[in-house]
């Protein structure tokens, strides 16, 4: 059944669906990267919840003009308007009231919210325009969706993908350094309205399929988890675009399996996976190789404390270390030395010995600063460096 | 307007809501100037799968075991939001979005696997709850406040929320001078020996109750704009942080009180026969108190800003 899903085989409104939410993802997933990169991701959540109020509004008006209140384009053009007038109210309460950006965001996205609530308790009360269904803009229906809204989905997607990458340069810039990009003569305000404007487009196309108030997730998680396995903007806006495609896109096909799987959520929890998975497994950011580094690095100041400690003719009471030391064969299981052990011990000591004339000459004081106790002397200088250094050591130290 | 009918179908409601709207505008006041006001927006997403995972574990629809639900919902997101923050190194407003979104889609998902189509217990109640709904059938008429047997009829989310009220003053007063001095300035806190974390995880507990306690009564609409909305404006209107509170007091009350009048009579007024929802018309009037005040409070600008003339 799954497989059949993944395949697109379910029939035809669950492919639209399917391919639907793919196409949304992918553009979700690189739009949000930028907000995301400048620390605004939650702006989203503001312009999702204002859409409310133009859905509600640009049904009446429809209905007061005689047509099909449902009317996708329609009920998209109003949402985007009232959005866009809570994008402004939340920009202006920034720039011209003390309020921090967070609070502006919070003000809006409630005000917003509830006035739509009031709006749709009035729809719900009037009797013509089949007002009935209104309230899945909250979360997203996907069962009655058709050719036309999926080609709604698909035009509006692959607009602001393009969009996307013919301003990914001045965006990165004013996410990263607002200060440096205005200095380099950009217009940052106008840019960072794009920015918005385009989570905007996101938003409203996103309404049909996740609904307003999870659409936000796909801003925000995918380019959350994009972020752990690289360091490059570009490349952080393609991962964010295939994870949000992937999590749509699987998400979809799961959902069409069975009734009772709303799309908007199991798309959202598919995006929450492979962000746990992001954040464990990815290498350099990810939990696993961070607790690997730590793994790595304890053993090696163990093995070095262990060696100067042999070489001194001290006794090891630390059980890592002399677990450590005979794993590597440098000690018998009964504790004393082997030929390879004192081998070793003896030049860790020599490099200690080393280290230490080095940090005590001024001459090499660049070099000494890379003293951290395990790295060893012969990456930080020349070996003719290090015959200079030896003349000064004295004789007896060098064996 | 004022007569037996009043006190039996508009009260409680009218109580309630200000009752909650005042335990949500208390410790908002210090999360708006810690800068932590989206708090309030998590909490009142994953209330969601709180609220239907003690449904499934109980069986009923009781407001206890829900309300302990969600309470340790909100707790288990404010954990994980600090989790994923440390772990992985994510801007806070970040790690907030991947949080409450993916539990929110959680609750939702429970919520549609669960049968509980028998019960009243859907995402639209969860929403914009059903303040009007709470009404006091055993009040015949302004003596029945002093009717014992009548006042045992009384919408027991009325008690319980004036209970949280209670605990949340009582919060904000025993803890005054720690929570403005760990407010204004972390640092000199610590140098005086305050627990400060414990203080911040104390502020975000006791936001939390008032939040489930609120969102059983009202609906989570009017728990986030309550959090946001009377303490910004108070904010935009006095330097002082104890008449801010007293500021955010006022606009709590006055947005509860002139929502649920506009939402119940303002359609008749206006020559319609259904009222709108009360919730959103509360959150709309804070939100009209706020736009007022940012356009005329005297503490609008940041300080050292230039003055428009």
């Amino acid at each position: 059944m799954l497989w059949q899903a993944l395949t697109l085989q379910l029939g035809y409104n669950a492919t639209l669906v399917t391919i639907g939410a793919a196409l949304l993802g992918i553009a979700a997933g690189a739009t949000g990267t930028f907000l995301f990169l400048g620390k605004r991701a939650l702006v989203s959540d503001a312009i999702s919840h204002a859409t409310l109020p133009g859905v509600g509004l640009a049904f009446m008006t429809m209905v007061a003009l005689g047509g099909d209140g449902r009317s996708l384009p329609g009920l998209l053009l109003g949402s985007a308007v009232s959005a866009a007038v809570g994008l402004l109210c939340v920009s202006w309460l920034t720039r011209r009231t003390r309020l921090a950006e967070d609070a502006a965001i919070g003000a809006v996205l409630s005000v917003f919210f509830g006035f739509g609530i009031v709006l749709l308790t009035i729809v719900q009360s009037m009797t013509a325009g089949r007002q009935a269904g209104l309230e899945s803009f909250l979360l997203g229906s996907t069962a009655g969706m058709l050719w036309n809204d999926a080609v709604v989905i698909a035009i509006g997607g692959a607009a602001v993908l393009a969009l996307v990458l013919v301003l990914r340069r001045p965006m990165s810039m004013v996410a990263f350094d607002p200060e440096f990009a205005a200095g380099s003569g950009m217009n940052v305000r106008q840019i960072e309205l794009a920015m918005m404007g385009l989570a905007l487009a996101i938003t409203v196309v996103g309404l049909k399929i996740v609904g307003l108030i999870l659409i936000v997730a796909l801003l925000i998680i995918p380019a959350v988890a994009a972020r752990f396995w690289t360091n490059r903007v570009g490349h952080v806006v393609l991962i964010a675009g295939a994870m949000g495609g992937l999590a749509g896109y699987t998400g979809a096909a799961i959902s069409a399996t069975a009734p009772a799987l709303p799309t908007g959520p199991i798309i959202v929890l598919v995006a929450f996976v492979l962000f746990v998975l992001s954040l464990f497994a990815a290498p350099g950011r990810g939990v696993l190789a961070a607790v690997v580094r730590h793994l790595k690095f304890q053993r090696r100041v163990h093995l070095r404390q262990g060696l100067l400690a042999l070489a001194q003719g001290q006794p090891i009471y630390e059980r890592l270390t002399l677990r450590l030391m005979r794993r590597a064969g440098y000690v018998r299981p009964d504790g004393v030395a082997t030929d390879e052990g004192r081998g070793q011990a003896s030049k860790a000591l020599l490099d200690e010995r080393r280290w230490q004339l080095l940090r005590s000459d001024p001459d090499y004081e660049t070099a000494a600063a890379r003293y951290d106790g395990l790295t060893p002397l012969e990456r930080v200088l020349t070996t003719d460096q290090i015959t200079e250094l030896d003349r000064n050591l004295g004789p007896e130290a060098v064996t | 307007m004022m007569g037996a009918e009043f006190v039996a179908l508009s009260l409680p409601p009218l109580l309630i809501g200000v009752f909650a709207a005042v335990a949500c505008a208390l410790p908002g006041n210090f999360l708006l100037l810690r800068r932590q006001a989206l708090i309030g927006d998590a909490i009142s997403h994953v209330v969601l799968p709180g609220i239907v995972l003690a449904f499934l574990a109980t069986g009923v629809v009781a407001a206890w075991p829900m309300m302990l639900g969600a309470g340790i919902a909100a707790l288990a997101a404010v954990v994980l939001i600090e989790v994923i923050r440390r772990l992985g190194r994510i801007e806070p407003g970040a790690a907030m979005g991947v949080v409450f979104t993916s539990m929110f889609a959680g609750g939702v998902l429970l919520l549609e696997q669960s049968d509980t189509s028998s019960v009243h217990l859907d995402v639209q109640h969860a929403l914009y709850g059903s303040l009007e709904s709470l009404i006091w059938l055993d009040g015949f008429g302004w003596a029945s406040l002093l009717d014992w047997e009548a006042l045992q009829g009384l919408p027991p989310e009325l008690t319980r929320m004036a209970l949280t009220l209670a605990f949340v003053a009582v919060f904000t007063a025993v803890l005054w001078r720690p929570l403005k001095l760990s407010t204004f300035d972390e640092g000199f806190a610590q140098t005086l020996g305050l627990r400060t974390n414990l203080l911040g995880l104390a502020l975000v507990v006791v936001a939390a109750i008032a939040a489930v306690a609120a969102f059983d009564a009202v609906g989570s609409i009017i728990v986030i704009a309550m959090f946001i909305c009377p303490p910004a404006a108070a904010r935009l209107m006095t330097n002082r942080l104890e008449r801010q509170i007293g500021w955010s007091v006022l606009f709590a009350t006055l947005s509860a009180v002139l929502g649920y009048v506009l939402a119940g009579y303002g359609p008749l007024w206006l020559g319609f026969e259904n009222a709108v929802s009360a919730a959103g018309m509360i959150a709309t009037v804070s939100g009209l108190i706020l736009l007022v005040t940012a356009l005329a409070g005297p503490c609008r600008t940041r300080a050292g800003a230039p003055t428009e003339t």
